[in-house]
């Protein structure tokens, strides 16, 4: 008889609860009659909290695809994973495409780990939607012919609260300080922050690069009150914003705190009384169009919580690929490329419908700046932002407050 | 104007590094008289965070920063009961891969009771705000912590040092086999030492929460800070794990001053630095069982 020793068997035993931890690859049994679409997006780290929303809205809208006959007739299965860090989401991107056979992916919310799938989509010729990564540099000199762009990009998120402040007297002559996140993204952000600021009279008098794991913001909050600004700008992401939002509120300064980048999960997070300012978004479930009401309906009833904008752009974004493929009868790449190159219309629960920029595959769309509803105006936890004029204003193109091709330029490989 | 500016700094560290101490002694605490290195100590300020804020809710703040701690003191005598106790003579390795599969059990539980997303929590509407003392400046709400931090070190500190149960406590750290040779069980101490440390640790929790993101993964994000505090300050010493809290605070506040990148590789810098010269800790005792 063979005897293990009480410790041998914990170590193992532990080992094996460890790789489970970590993730094994997701067996799936080969069916022709499906087709599989691998989905990526953070569930862990500072985008985590965002990251599970759009987890439920890719789940929502493959389930509904199914029910009403699939695509082509074949079923969806989808693969959603953590993406974890921009090496892990590589890895995992290779793998949905060499082992689990999927016929194309989309998610993403970190610019950093999108630029590393946007690598593995173009390496293996498959099609990606990156659908929460606002880096202009992704739709500039990064841009390759097998991504597509969901989310609005930062030059866009800065004209719409730039136009705000404009129009609030808070931009022109005004000294800035913006506390800025230490990566690809932030560094983006940045740019387009300062190019608004130049161009309008505005001046930039100090800017704190913040490493992604900052949770206390104390000793960056003493700086900015000896820079002693006229108003703070929030260039961080994911729950960095709340913290900040929150420790800014804690030592309550006169400065007005805005930012050029916020997502509504985020903002849910941060306590009565904590945001004010003007900020950015891309959705909110308060918007008044059909198409929009029946989704927060539906979800609402499914989840017990209304969607926040990632849930929607992965709902949205599954929604249009189903209907490309509908349209091309194809999954092929070129096919697809081909199809949404078109510039093809598509009802994203917006005003005005939206369409991919056949030159750099951008998503062009509204976008909306917002401010914070007083405390006694809420209707729920929810609801509380209250949104201003989309932007652009109803009579100007869409593409205009969208970087240009000389502001951004993108050389696609053929 | 620069050292003023400078001073404001090293007094907010002072500060942050009051917070860093309430997770870090209890950790030390246990570390020391059990010889566990507690990888779930972070799960337990999460749950103190969580609980105060839901406390909060129904019994207003002052309830909750009294009332969470002591749920999760309670919560401490089973951890240790139920799994803690059978670890204290086991290899060092089995204590980490236990304690880390508790804090993985609890961030799920956290998960699965109050979601993925973060939850909110705000300061109470009297301790918004800075106090100015010239053109100082402190943030309210943490002067209120820093009061907070002093009264529980005076108390932990004559626990220690004043009663029979610290005597008892402190020779069990050193010596536990004499301990045991006078008649003594050290088991019912190891009980209050693991329900004190993880207690503190949600103090802490509680006393975060309403500036601090209050999400699943806030314990693994304190462990990290808690175990360089503690390993700069030595084990074993009260002392030490004071100093190293302080000073961590102090000098992350003054490298983000005059380098805001380097902020929090800073205290890790610290920890290799303090390690070269004293691979002991600053104040760390020799301690046999350890040795």
């Amino acid at each position: 008889m063979v005897s293990y020793s009480r410790r041998t068997l914990l170590k193992a035993g532990a080992a094996f609860t460890g790789a489970s931890a970590l993730g094994f690859p997701s067996i799936v049994s080969a069916q022709a009659a499906r087709i599989k679409i691998g989905h990526l997006v953070p569930l862990t780290g500072f985008l985590g909290a965002i990251g599970s929303y759009a987890q439920l809205g890719v789940k929502m809208a493959a389930e509904e695809i199914n029910a009403s006959g699939g695509i082509m007739g074949k079923q969806i299965d989808l693969i959603s994973e953590d993406s974890v860090n921009p090496a892990t989401a590589s890895t995992k991107a290779q793998r949905m495409i060499e082992q689990d056979g999927a016929a194309l992916l989309l998610g993403e919310i970190s610019s950093a780990s999108s630029l590393t799938i946007m690598q593995v989509a173009e390496r293996n010729k498959k099609v990606f939607f990156s659908t929460g990564a606002r880096s202009d540099a992704l739709r500039g000199k990064d841009c390759n012919r097998y991504s597509f762009h969901c989310d609005i990009p930062n030059t866009v998120m800065v004209n719409a609260v730039g136009t705000a402040l404009k129009q609030k007297g808070m931009m022109k002559g005004k000294k800035f300080v913006t506390l800025t996140a230490d990566y690809i993204f932030g560094h983006d952000l940045l740019k387009a922050a300062k190019a608004f600021f130049s161009a309008n009279d505005a001046t930039l008098i100090g800017d704190e690069l913040i490493a992604t794991d900052v949770t206390d913001f104390s000793p960056y909050l003493l700086k900015v009150r000896q820079a002693k600004p006229d108003v703070v700008c929030c260039n961080l992401a994911g729950n960095q914003v709340t913290n900040l939002v929150k420790q800014y509120a804690e030592f309550g300064f006169p400065y007005p705190l805005v930012g050029f980048n916020l997502n509504t999960g985020d903002a849910w997070a941060m306590g009565e009384g904590n945001l004010s300012g003007t900020w950015p978004t891309v959705w909110y479930h308060t918007l008044d169009n059909p198409a929009s009401k029946a989704f927060v309906e539906a979800f609402s009833k499914k989840y017990g919580k209304p969607p926040e904008n990632h849930a929607w752009i992965e709902y949205i974004t599954l929604k249009m690929i189903a209907q490309a493929i509908n349209e091309t009868k194809s999954t092929e790449s070129d096919a697809l490329i081909a199809y949404f190159e078109k510039q093809t219309p598509f009802d994203i629960m917006k005003a005005r419908k939206a369409y991919f920029r056949s030159w750099d595959h951008q998503l062009v769309q509204e976008a909306y700046p917002f401010t914070v509803k007083a405390k006694g105006e809420m209707k729920d936890k929810w609801d509380m932002l209250v949104l201003g004029e989309a932007v652009p204003a109803a009579g100007a193109e869409l593409e205009s407050i969208y970087p240009t091709k000389t502001q951004n330029p993108c050389n696609m490989k053929a | 104007m620069q050292f003023g500016f400078l001073l404001e700094q090293v007094v907010n560290g002072l500060v942050l590094g009051g917070y860093y101490l309430l997770i870090a002694l209890g950790l030390s605490l246990i570390f020391s008289v059990g010889g566990i290195v507690n990888l779930a100590h972070g799960a337990f300020y999460a749950l103190g965070a969580y609980i105060s804020v839901e406390i909060t809710k129904y019994l207003g703040f002052g309830s909750a920063v009294m009332l969470s701690p002591v749920a999760v003191a309670l919560l401490g005598i089973l951890f240790e009961r139920f799994i803690l106790r059978r670890f204290y003579d086991a290899d060092p390795i089995l204590s980490l891969l236990v304690t880390f599969g508790v804090a993985m059990v609890a961030e799920q539980a956290i998960r699965i009771i109050w979601g993925a997303p973060p939850i909110s929590a705000a300061i109470p509407q009297a301790f918004r705000g800075s106090v100015f003392l010239g053109d100082f400046l402190f943030s309210r709400y943490r002067l209120l912590i820093l009061a907070v931090v002093a009264a529980v070190l005076i108390g932990v500190w004559l626990l220690l040092h004043k009663t029979s149960f610290g005597r008892v406590v402190r020779a069990g750290i050193q010596r536990p086999d004499m301990v045991a040779a006078l008649g003594i069980r050290l088991q019912p101490y190891m009980t209050a030492i693991v329900m004190l440390g993880v207690g503190m640790a949600a103090l802490g929790g509680a006393f975060f929460a309403p500036i601090t993101i209050v999400h699943p993964a806030m314990g693994a994000e304190i462990i990290t800070v808690a175990f360089v505090v503690v390993v700069i300050g030595g084990l074993g010493s009260f002392w030490g794990v004071v100093l190293a809290a302080m000073l961590v605070g102090v000098v992350r506040g003054i490298t983000i001053h005059f380098a805001p990148a380097a902020g929090e590789a800073s205290i890790y810098v610290l920890m290799f630095l303090v390690l070269m010269v004293r691979p002991r800790g600053l104040l760390g005792e020799r301690i046999e069982k350890f040795e």
